[in-house]
């Protein structure tokens, strides 16, 4: 029952989306621009949500899976030629960001690999050095344009593919975890020791979580080259991880609402913070060591959904719930 | 929980702020809107902000003259983070939310092949001021540049290097990061091979490096006669100091991204007998040159580098387009800067060629005794 | 055969100043099992504090000399001493009870904090730093060269090593860093402060890195906000490399990957060089999960 009614609603939402992109051109394209970085960004901090946030793998190197799948869907682009507007530019285009989406996972398989062994902090520095690796490969690639970066990639992707795929992924993670197969990743995150005692395996959920989340990050990467039409080894750096992971933290891990909503806050706070030009860095930063000192849990906590946030919004709140230590 | 009803009542006045101060754009009649977008922060801010002072003093120099066609100029500065999609964004909202008539920048191709696109499909005129990647101005007739492309600057180099310095046998250090230090070598390396010189061992470098030793080493065994090292002053001193400290005395040479005061202030004397291509020479007798050099000097307190230059005549380029244009219209603005001939700016007498790229003089800067001085010049 | 001899050389004083770093990383990571990412920043912030300071030195002491080298690493270190308290008793210590990720999260703040508000007080253009260990060249033949540069980095490194060993394994305040370190509850039962502990513990840790900046700017006189990203970051790959937590093991990280960075360079590829310190690190990390020589701690169930 519950099933079906989320199929409806990503139905829906795909719909929506289609029809909402034939409006794009009369909007500012300044802002529609913030609208479509908010949708990739929401598929990225989504997707290491689940890593993250429901497997409880702690992933720093979300950026690797991003450029691969960002470079594989421009070479394939490119290569085919494709013009915006065409025919056969859509089943290429789509054909194109699953590629890239696949490649980026078999390097969440090997990413997984490691997740077997190693915890917590280990991991977050393996993660990152996966993430660099790639990073360096990319940029030592010349038919890859190396340092100089991939141009000339076709602007394929625009408002109906960024909300499209922002609407699979909310509907894949948010059926993945709330199945009854998805509570096994909660069990792995919160006692991975006592969810192989009662018989999960904690290997095979940690691998999906992996393969998944990079799937979906090769993606984000496939729409971000082809609407910003071009890429750089450098924009794929560590940074950017550290970036997406802040969003995953400040939603509140394993939060699916709360991430979304955290990766919009978080793309337009530098927007709107750009009329102190030099100063909203700084006050960016400071902004987020607030927001963590002040709500550790997230902004809207481990648990708070929809329902709760309107609540929350429309009246006096009521005390927090204590966060997990 | 009233803390946290605190911080996000102040977060959305700051998002407010920005958001509504922004939208002053559109400007009034009396001012014509000009776009800037640099990187004021991130890893490449030095370059960027000395590239916006040099604009900044274009523009008020300009202003303090009247203006041009009876308006003042207005500049808007858009931070990019040294980012290139920060750059597609800051450009976006140029154009789009606040109406800017002409965009300059970007220091970085990398940048500015991010925004390009952008200004040629809004059909708005755009003027780099320190990208050398050739690939930049083949975006679109609206794109130009006010300094050398690579190619012509590492012909340059190595035609200094061979026939000046006599050099037979080069060793190259390039920074691996940076497409301006890879195009630059890849040009002199053409060139050099061309005219009968040979490139015995080639290293590489990344952007924030500071311990060379390595690479120095393994280029000291190939024992060339000279290293070219087409990279950015800021590891440019440090690179010459450590070889220096592995007994190479050999000369080193490098293009307009060493051209910065402070390539000796590190450097030291250690920076003797090292030569660079670059725009300008704060030496220069020229009253354009001592001009800017003094105003700036005293304006910022500091001597302007030759980013600080290219940021001044970008913004001359742009003022000289739009007077004789007549008007702030995109293709009237855009065929204006087509057919810019000899414009004396900072970094000599410009001229926009086919490919609206700068053509000008290049100056050859030799270090001796810890102070740059000027050497020779060699025309376009 | 003198290139290889060379390569050593270079990559030994490299990775002294990693190990002086790391110091800092597996300092606060035995005490807090956290990774303090501001760490780096606290190397910057004292570089700058002895940029600042080197030039009150001329009246003082004449300028340059090891009186005057000495004075400003003391004051180097004992800002960022205070820097670094202060750092964990706004920042970190609200968030000790919390989940690691949280106080990971905040320290990249603070980071970042450090980072674009030093390009704003300092400016983002690199400063010369003041030569103040004067560099005399001991071996210098056609085919080795060898400075004082890299012994007076190779021994000071060794000489606070050695300090810090002193301070904690024979005083009473390194008596209580090694029980918190231990167990938080059962230390702050038998009557330690855990606060002052962490405190002092973050203050030694900042301490070094200032002193490793000192050494740091002498030897690489350029200086900017963003210096601390990659020796911080490599400093924590050699933390991690050792067996993070333990000190011995973080400085024989450091030396690691400074030779192995230097090799890399040297031998095969310097594109490669970031690439293959990660890509051992993860080998490494794959058959001894806790580091080299780190001890493998059994989980509680």
């Amino acid at each position: 029952m519950k099933q079906h009614r989320s199929k409806v609603y990503l139905l829906l939402a795909l719909v929506a989306a289609g029809i909402l992109s034939k409006f794009e051109t009369s909007i500012s394209p300044y802002y529609f621009q913030i609208i479509i970085y908010i949708g990739i960004n929401v598929i990225l901090a989504s997707s290491l949500n689940l890593i993250n946030g429901f497997a409880g793998q702690f992933s720093l190197g979300h950026a690797g899976f991003m450029a691969l799948g960002a470079y594989t869907s421009a070479v394939i682009t490119s290569s085919l030629h494709l013009t915006p507007g065409s025919a056969a530019s859509y089943p290429m285009f789509a054909a194109a960001l699953i590629a890239g989406g696949l490649v980026a996972s078999i390097f969440g398989l090997l990413v997984g690999i490691p997740s077997l062994r190693l915890k917590g902090d280990y991991l977050a520095i393996t993660t990152l050095g996966l993430g660099e690796i790639i990073r360096v490969i990319i940029q030592s690639l010349d038919f890859l344009g190396a340092a100089r970066g991939f141009t000339g990639i076709a602007k394929l992707a625009d408002f109906f593919w960024v909300y499209a795929v922002v609407a699979v992924v909310i509907f894949t993670i948010a059926n993945l975890v709330r199945s009854t197969y998805g509570k096994g990743f909660l069990a792995v995150r919160d006692d991975e020791i006592a969810a192989e005692a009662v018989g999960v395996d904690a290997t095979r959920y940690k691998i999906v979580a992996f393969i998944t989340g990079a799937f979906f990050a090769g993606i984000a990467g496939g729409l971000y080259a082809h609407f910003v039409t071009y890429i750089n080894p450098s924009q794929f750096g560590f940074l950017r991880s550290f970036e997406i992971i802040v969003m995953v933290v400040v939603g509140g891990m394993g939060n699916i609402a709360g991430v979304i909503l955290a990766a919009a806050v978080l793309t337009i706070l530098p927007e709107a913070l750009r009329a102190v030009a030099q100063y909203r860095m700084v006050l960016y930063a400071f902004l987020l060591i607030v927001i963590m000192i002040s709500r550790p849990q997230g902004l809207f906590g481990a648990k708070l959904d929809w329902g709760r946030l309107w609540r929350w919004i429309g009246r006096r709140p009521s005390p927090p719930a204590e966060g997990k230590a | 929980m009233r803390r946290l009803t605190f911080w996000l009542i102040l977060g959305t006045a700051i998002a407010l702020i920005g958001l509504w101060a922004g939208c002053g754009g559109g400007g009034n009649s009396n001012e014509i809107l000009i776009g800037e977008y640099s990187a004021m922060t991130g890893t490449t801010a030095t370059f960027g902000q000395s590239t916006h002072r040099g604009l900044m003093m274009a523009v008020d120099e300009c202003n303090a003259a009247g203006g041009v066609l009876g308006k003042k100029i207005r500049l808007l500065t858009e931070d990019t983070q040294s980012k290139p999609e920060e750059a597609a964004t800051a450009v976006t909202k140029l154009i789009t939310r606040d109406g800017v008539k002409a965009v300059i920048g970007e220091v970085s191709s990398s940048r500015s092949l991010a925004a390009a696109p952008i200004c040629q499909a809004n059909g708005i005129p755009m003027v780099s001021n320190a990208s050398t990647n050739p690939e930049v101005t083949k975006k679109g007739d609206y794109i130009f540049r006010v300094c050398y492309i690579d190619p012509f600057q590492g012909e340059v180099m190595a035609r200094f290097a061979y026939n000046t310095l006599g050099i037979r046998k080069a060793a190259i250090l390039k920074d691996i990061k940076n497409d301006y230090s890879i195009g630059l070598a890849q040009y002199f390396e053409e060139t050099f091979v061309k005219l009968g010189g040979q490139v015995v061992a080639t290293q590489a470098y990344s952007e924030g490096d500071i311990d060379f030793k390595a690479q120095l080493t393994a280029l000291k065994s190939a024992e060339p006669e000279a290293v070219i090292v087409p990279g950015y002053y800021t590891e440019a001193a440090l690179i010459v100091k450590q070889a220096r400290e592995l007994n190479m005395t050999i000369p080193f040479i490098g293009g307009d991204g060493w051209d910065s005061a402070k390539l000796v202030e590190i450097g030291g004397q250690a920076m003797n007998n090292t030569f660079f291509s670059t725009a300008y020479t704060a030496d220069d007798p020229d009253s354009i040159v001592q001009n800017f050099v003094t105003k700036y000097t005293s304006r910022y307190n500091e001597k302007p580098d030759a980013f600080a230059a290219l940021g001044y005549d970008a913004g001359l380029i742009l003022f000289d387009a739009v007077r004789r244009a007549g008007s702030t219209d995109g293709p009237a603005l855009r065929d204006a800067l087509k057919t810019t001939r000899d414009v004396r700016g900072v970094t000599g007498s410009i001229t926009i060629d086919a490919d609206r790229n700068a053509r000008k003089p290049i100056v050859i800067i030799a270090v001796v005794d810890g102070k740059m001085t000027y050497k020779e010049t060699i025309q376009p | 055969m003198s290139e290889l001899l060379q390569q050593i050389i270079n990559g030994v004083s490299m990775g002294s100043i990693y190990a002086l770093i790391a110091l800092g990383y597996t300092m606060v990571y035995g005490i807090l099992r956290f990774i303090n990412f501001a760490h780096g920043d606290v190397f910057m912030i004292g570089a700058f504090v002895g940029f600042f300071v080197a030039p009150l030195m001329v009246p003082l002491v004449g300028g340059s000399g090891l009186a005057a080298a000495v004075i400003i690493m003391l004051v180097s270190m004992a800002a960022c001493a205070l820097l670094g308290v202060t750092i964990e008793k706004l920042a970190y210590r609200p968030l000790r009870s919390r989940p690691k990720l949280t106080v990971l999260i905040t320290a990249i703040g603070v980071s970042l904090f450090l980072e674009y508000g030093g390009q704003l007080v300092f400016g983002p253009d690199p400063k010369p730093f003041p030569a103040l260990i004067p560099s005399t060249m001991i071996v210098n033949s056609s085919f080795l060269v060898l400075s004082s540069n890299s012994l007076v980095v190779i021994g000071t490194a060794l000489g606070l090593m050695l300090l810090l060993r002193y301070i904690v394994f024979h005083t009473r305040m390194g008596t209580a860093m090694r029980a918190v370190s231990f167990d938080h509850r059962a230390a702050s039962l038998m009557g330690i402060n855990i606060d002052s502990v962490i405190s002092f513990t973050f203050a030694l840790g900042s301490a070094l890195a200032a002193a490793a900046a000192i050494l740091y700017g002498s030897i690489y006189p350029s200086i900017n906000p963003l210096m601390g990203l990659f020796p911080g970051l490599k400093a924590f790959v050699a933390a991690v490399l050792g067996g993070i937590g333990n000190l011995y093991v973080a400085v024989i990280g450091g030396l690691i990957i400074g030779l192995l960075e230097t090799l890399v360079t040297g031998y095969i590829s310097p594109i490669y060089r970031d690439a293959i310190s990660f890509a051992v690190l993860i080998l490494i990390l794959l058959f001894r999960p806790s580091g080299i020589l780190g001890r493998h701690e059994a989980e509680k169930v």
